[in-house]
C-alpha cells in the first residue's frame, strides 16, 4: 500500500506544481488577483504531497518492504536504522525524491519571505518555481519510479552501497540539493523581473538573501563531500577535479560572482543584465551537473547508475527552462535601465574583477570537463583531462583574485582613493608576507613559488579583513566600533577570512603533503614527517551487516607515543568487495592518516600511510565562509518578511 | 544585439553536443595498435610449455586475437559466440591467455569445448600490456599480414558477430585474395 | 545496479577480487612497492604515475588505483625510471598501447589547441570586454550619491 499512496501523492505533487504555476505566470500576466492569491495554497499542497511521498519511501525502507525495487536495491534487513532512513537518498531514484521534496521547501519559504514584494513579481517568480518543480516531479515518474514493485518479491536485499554508509553522506546529499535547488530561486526572481521589467536595485536587493542562502548549502555541501571523499575512498585526497566534482563546483563559482555582481546591481543599478546572465547560469550549471551525473555521458567514480533516457529527459528539461529562460534574456534585456555610473577606480570595479576571474574559472572548468565529450562527438578521439590540466589553469586564476579579494573591501563605492587604500592596507600586507615566508620557511625549506604564493595570499585574505575593525575601533572605540559594523559587512569580513584559511590548507598540504605506500607484517615500523608507524597486527571485529579485518598500528613520534590508530579492511555482507576503512588521527595542524590495502600473503599487508599538514583548513576554510554568508543574510536590510510590502523602486536600507 | 542573443547560442551548440554525446559510451577507449602491425611476442603455448607462440602465427590468414582468462564472466558469455565463429564460420582465432592458472585454463578448454586453434599463455600479463589489453574480453581482428584492424573490447555478443565482425573478416578476405 | 559485462567497473571488481586470491601466493615475496634509492627519481616516479589514468578503474591515476594493471604499469615505469628512460620516453610507451586517453594531462596537438589555450583566450577576451563597459560606465553621468552609499 505505501508503494502505491507515494506514486499517488507523486502524480498529485505533479499536478499542484502545475496548477501553481498556471496560477502563478497567467495570473500575473492577465492581473487575475483571485489566480495570484490561489498561488501559495497551491504552494502548500506541493510540499504536502512531496512530503508524503517521501514520507511513504522512507516507511518502505523502514519496514523493510522489498516488494519494491529501489528498496531492494538499497536496504538490507541488517541495515542500522539511521541508513535505512538516508537511504532514500542512497541512489538515484530515491535521490529523486528527495529532491523534489527540497524543492518545494525552498518554493515554500520563498512564498513565506516574499509576501511583502508586490504580488504580480513573486506570482510570476513562484509560478516559474512551479515550472521547475513540474519538470522534477515529471522526470522522476516517467523515468525513475521510485515505487515501481519487483515481481518475486525477494527474501532479502541487496543492502545500501557500503561507501554511503556513512554519517558525512547522510549530510552532503541533503546540502548539496539545498545548495543547487535555492539557485532556481534567483533564476526565477530573475526571469520573472525579466518579464516585468522591476527597477534594477530594487529586484537586486530581493534575489541578495537567496542567492546567498543557496551559496552557503553548497558551500557546505561540496566541503562535505570533499572531506567524505577523503576518508572514505581511502587515498587521501580532498579533491580530484572529477567531471562530478565539477559539476557541483562550477555552478558554485557562478554562484560566487552572482553573490558580488548582485553588490553592484543593488548599489548602483548597474549591470543589471550582466548579473541576471550569472542567476539564469548559476541555476542552468546546477541543472547540468545533474545531467552529468545521472545521464552517464561523462565516466566517473561518483556517477549513478546510469540510463540515456534520463539524460534526454535532463536535456530536454535544459533545453526548455534554461533556453525559455535565455530567449526571454535575448528578447528583453536590451530594454533594461543602464543604471548609474562609476570611476574606473572603485568598489565596483573590484567586485566586477572578482566575476572576471570566477566566471573564467568556471567556464575553464567546463571546457576541460567537456573537452574530452567535444573531440569524442566530433569523431576526434579519446583523451583525458585530468587533475594537472585543471591545477594549470585553474590556480593562475586564483592568485590575482586573492590580491584584489583583500582590496576590494576597502575600495570606496562610486570612486575610490588610491592612496587611502594603500595608507589604510600596508602593515596588514606587510604582515601577510612576513607571515607567509616565515611560515613557509618553518615548514620546509625547498618550498616552491607556488606555495609560497599560496601562503601569502592566503595570510593576506585573512590580515587584510582587520583593517576594517581596526580603523573602527581606533576611531569610535571598541564597542561602538565593533558594534557599528553592518551584519553585511561582518559577513563579507568572515568569509573572506574563510577563503584564505582554506587558501593556506590547501597550498601546504598539496606541498608538504606525505604519502607512502609500504608493504609491513606485523612488528614492521615505517616512519613518514617524523611520525612512526608500527604495525602491530590485526584482530577481527564484527559489525551490524559487515565483518572486519583491523589493523593495529602504534604511532610514536621522537620515541613519544601519539596515538593508537585502527584501519580497517571492511566487507559488507550483501556485497562482496572489501572496503578500505580508514583510520585518521585529526589535529588542526596535521592529520595521520591509514589505510589498509590488500593482504599480500606472509603475514604482509599492503599499507598506505600519510601525513596531511593543515588539511582540516581547507574545510574549516569553507565553514568560516559559509558561516560569513549566514551573518550577512541576517543583515536587517534583507529581512522582507516584515514590514509593509515594498512598493517598486523603494529603498528602505 | 548579437551579445544579447550568445548565451543562448551557447546554450544550443552544448544541447547539440550532449545529444550527441549521449549515443556514445565514454568508457570505450579506442585502441592506438589499430592498423599497425601485431606487437612483437614470443610466449609459451597454454597446452605445451615446449612449443612457443609469437606474432608470426597470426600472419598467413585473416584471424582473430582474443584475450581471455577463467575468471573473466564476460569470457563465459561470449565463448559460445567464439565456437561458433570458430567452427561454423572457418574463422582462426589464437587466444591469449590472460592472468590465468595453466591447469585450470587448460581443464576450461576441455570442458566447454575450444574455439582457438591455440592459446599463448601469458600469467602475469606482460604481452597484454604490449597489446593495451585493460580488461577481459578483448578481441583483435588482424588481416592476413598481421596487421590489427579492429580492436572489440568486451564480451563479443550475437549481433556484434553478424553486424560488424562477420561483414570485418568478409571484406579482410576478399582484401587478402586480392593482394 | 545494472551491469553491462563489458563495464569496466565490473572487471575491476572481479580482478580486485579473484586476483586477489589467485595471485596472493605469486606476489609475496616481492615487496610491491620498494622505494628507489635515489630520492630525485622517486619523485620522478610520483608525478608520473599520478598523471597516468587507470584503464580499468577509469577514474583513478595508476597511482591511486588498486587494479592488478595498475600495480603492473607502476612496476612497468619504475623499472623503466631505473633503465634511465625519460619521462616523455614512459609517457610515449603507455601512449603506445592504450592512445592519450592514458594521460592526465593532454598534450598539446592541434585537437586540443582550444582546450590549452580556451582559459587564456577567454580570460583576455572577458579583460576587454570589462574594461570597455567599466570605461563607458565611468564616463557616464554622475547621479547622486547618498551617504550611506559612500559608507560601505
Amino acid at each position: 500500500m505505501t508503494a502505491e499512496l507515494g506514486q499517488i501523492a507523486l502524480i498529485l505533487a505533479l499536478l499542484v506544481s502545475l496548477a501553481q504555476a498556471w496560477f502563478g505566470l497567467a495570473g500575473a500576466t492577465r492581473g487575475r488577483l483571485d489566480w495570484m492569491h490561489a498561488v501559495p495554497g497551491a504552494v502548500l499542497g506541493q510540499v504536502f504531497f512531496t512530503l508524503l511521498a517521501y514520507l511513504a519511501l522512507t516507511w518502505a525502507l523502514v519496514q523493510n518492504d522489498f516488494s519494491i525495487a529501489y528498496v531492494a536495491e538499497n536496504s538490507n534487513t541488517d541495515l542500522p536504522l539511521v541508513y535505512r532512513l538516508t537511504a532514500v537518498w542512497g541512489a538515484h531514484e530515491g535521490s529523486l525524491l528527495l529532491w523534489c521534496m527540497l524543492m518545494s521547501f525552498w518554493t515554500l519559504a520563498a512564498t513565506r519571505f516574499s509576501r511583502n514584494l508586490p504580488l504580480p513579481f513573486t506570482s510570476r517568480a513562484i509560478g516559474i518555481l512551479g515550472l521547475v518543480s513540474a519538470g522534477f516531479i515529471l522526470f522522476t515518474v516517467l523515468t525513475s519510479n521510485p515505487f515501481e514493485r519487483l515481481f518475486p518479491m525477494p527474501g532479502e536485499g541487496q543492502d545500501l552501497n557500503p561507501i554511503l554508509q556513512d554519517p558525512a553522506m547522510v549530510i552532503h546529499p541533503p546540502m548539496l540539493y539545498l545548495g543547487y535547488l535555492g539557485l532556481s530561486i534567483p533564476f526565477a526572481f530573475a526571469v520573472s523581473s525579466l518579464i516585468g521589467l522591476e527597477s534594477n536595485t530594487t529586484w537586486a536587493r530581493w534575489t541578495r538573501p537567496w542567492a546567498t542562502g543557496a551559496w552557503i548549502c553548497l558551500t557546505l555541501g561540496i566541503a562535505l563531500g570533499s572531506w567524505w571523499a577523503y576518508y572514505e575512498l581511502g587515498w587521501g585526497g580532498w579533491w580530484f577535479w572529477d567531471p562530478v566534482e565539477n559539476a557541483s563546483f562550477m555552478p558554485w563559482l557562478v554562484a560566487t560572482a552572482l553573490i558580488h555582481s548582485l553588490a553592484v546591481t543593488e548599489k548602483r543599478g548597474a549591470f543589471r543584465n550582466w548579473t541576471v546572465l550569472l542567476a539564469i547560469s548559476a541555476f542552468a550549471l546546477a541543472i547540468l551537473g545533474a545531467f552529468l551525473v545521472r545521464s552517464g555521458v561523462l565516466v566517473s567514480v561518483h556517477a549513478f547508475a546510469t540510463d540515456p533516457t534520463r539524460g534526454v529527459f535532463i536535456l530536454m528539461f535544459l533545453a526548455f527552462v534554461v533556453g525559455g529562460a535565455l530567449a526571454l534574456y535575448a528578447w528583453r534585456a536590451p530594454k533594461m535601465p543602464p543604471g548609474g555610473g562609476f570611476k574606473l577606480s572603485s568598489r565596483e570595479t573590484f567586485l566586477l574583477l572578482n566575476n572576471l576571474f570566477l566566471v573564467v574559472a568556471a567556464a575553464a572548468v567546463l571546457l576541460g570537463t567537456l573537452y574530452p565529450l567535444f573531440l569524442d562527438a566530433l569523431g576526434l578521439g579519446k583523451i583525458s583531462v585530468g587533475p594537472p590540466y585543471f591545477n594549470a589553469v585553474f590556480v593562475p586564476l586564483m592568485l590575482p583574485l586573492l590580491v584584489f579579494l583583500g582590496m576590494g573591501p576597502y575600495a570606496r563605492w562610486k570612486q575610490a582613493d588610491g592612496g587611502d587604500m594603500l595608507h589604510r592596507l600596508w602593515p596588514f600586507a606587510v604582515a601577510a608576507v612576513v607571515f607567509g615566508v616565515t611560515g613557509t620557511l618553518l615548514l620546509g625549506g625547498n618550498a616552491g613559488v607556488m606555495v609560497l604564493a599560496g601562503v601569502v595570499l592566503g595570510a593576506w585574505a585573512i590580515f587584510s579583513v582587520l583593517a576594517e575593525p581596526v580603523d573602527r575601533i581606533r576611531k569610535r572605540g571598541l564597542r561602538n566600533g565593533l558594534g557599528g559594523i553592518p551584519r553585511s559587512i561582518w559577513g563579507m569580513l568572515v568569509a573572506h577570512a574563510g577563503v584564505g584559511v582554506m587558501v593556506i590548507g590547501i597550498a601546504v598540504v598539496t606541498v608538504f603533503g606525505v604519502e607512502r605506500e609500504v608493504r609491513l607484517a606485523p612488528g614492521d615500523s615505517h616512519e613518514i614527517a617524523g611520525y612512526e608507524f608500527r604495525f602491530e597486527g590485526t584482530r577481527d571485529v564484527t559489525g551490524p551487516n559487515w565483518d572486519s579485518i583491523q589493523g593495529q598500528f602504534q604511532v610514536t613520534r621522537n620515541g613519544r607515543d601519539v596515538t593508537q590508530m585502527h584501519p580497517e579492511r571492511r566487507i559488507y555482507r550483501a556485497r562482496p568487495d572489501p572496503l578500505a576503512q580508514v583510520d585518521l588521527h585529526p589535529r588542526l595542524r596535521r592529520d595521520l592518516y591509514i589505510a589498509m590495502g590488500d593482504y599480500l600473503g606472509d603475514d604482509y599487508w599492503s599499507i598506505r600511510l600519510q601525513y596531511k599538514p593543515m588539511v582540516r583548513w581547507i574545510w574549516l576554510g569553507a565553514i568560516i565562509m559559509s558561516l560569513g554568508g549566514l551573518i550577512a543574510i541576517l543583515d536587517r536590510r534583507y529581512r522582507l518578511g516584515s514590514g509593509k510590502r515594498a512598493t517598486n523602486g523603494n529603498r528602505e536600507d | 544585439m548579437w551579445r544579447y542573443i550568445l548565451p543562448l547560442g551557447i546554450l544550443l551548440v552544448l544541447i547539440a553536443f550532449f545529444w550527441r554525446g549521449l549515443q556514445l559510451d565514454p568508457g570505450e577507449v579506442p585502441s592506438p595498435l589499430i592498423d599497425r602491425p601485431a606487437p612483437n611476442f614470443l610466449l609459451q603455448s597454454l597446452h605445451d610449455p615446449e612449443e612457443m607462440v609469437s606474432e608470426l602465427d597470426l600472419v598467413g590468414e585473416v584471424t582473430l586475437f582474443n584475450v581471455w582468462g577463467t575468471w573473466c564472466p564476460g569470457c563465459h558469455e561470449e565463448h559460445e559466440e567464439l565456437m561458433r565463429l570458430a567452427h561454423e564460420e572457418n574463422v582462426r582465432i589464437i587466444g591469449l591467455n590472460y592472468r590465468d592458472d595453466r591447469e585450470a585454463a587448460i581443464q576450461w578448454l576441455e570442458r566447454l569445448g575450444s574455439p582457438f586453434e591455440r592459446s599463448a599463455y601469458d600469467p602475469d600479463g606482460a604481452v597484454a600490456i604490449d597489446w593495451g589489453v585493460y580488461g577481459a574480453p578483448e578481441t583483435f581482428v588482424l588481416d592476413h599480414e598481421g596487421i590489427i584492424r579492429h580492436k572489440h573490447v568486451g564480451e563479443i555478443t550475437h549481433e556484434d558477430i553478424d553486424q560488424q565482425l562477420l561483414p570485418l573478416i568478409e571484406r579482410l578476405r576478399e582484401e587478402a585474395e586480392a593482394g | 545496479m545494472k551491469h553491462r559485462q563489458s563495464n569496466p567497473v565490473w572487471h575491476c571488481l572481479l580482478l580486485a577480487v579473484v586476483l586477489l586470491l589467485a595471485w596472493g601466493m605469486a606476489i609475496a615475496g616481492t615487496a610491491p612497492e620498494e622505494t628507489f634509492d635515489d630520492p630525485e627519481l622517486e619523485e620522478r616516479y610520483h608525478s608520473i604515475v599520478a598523471e597516468l589514468r587507470c584503464l580499468v578503474c577509469q577514474n583513478e591515476s595508476i597511482a591511486e588505483s588498486n587494479a592488478e594493471l595498475a600495480r603492473d604499469l607502476r612496476s612497468r615505469t619504475r623499472e623503466m625510471l631505473k633503465d634511465g628512460a625519460s619521462d616523455e620516453e614512459i609517457k610515449a610507451y603507455m601512449t603506445d598501447r592504450y592512445g592519450d586517453f592514458v594521460l592526465y594531462r593532454p598534450p598539446v596537438t592541434a585537437s586540443t589547441m582550444a582546450l590549452w589555450a580556451g582559459p587564456a583566450v577567454m580570460l583576455l577576451l572577458a579583460s576587454i570586454g570589462l574594461f570597455i563597459a567599466l570605461r563607458r560606465r565611468s564616463q557616464m553621468e554622475d547621479e547622486e550619491v547618498s551617504e550611506e552609499e559612500k559608507n560601505r
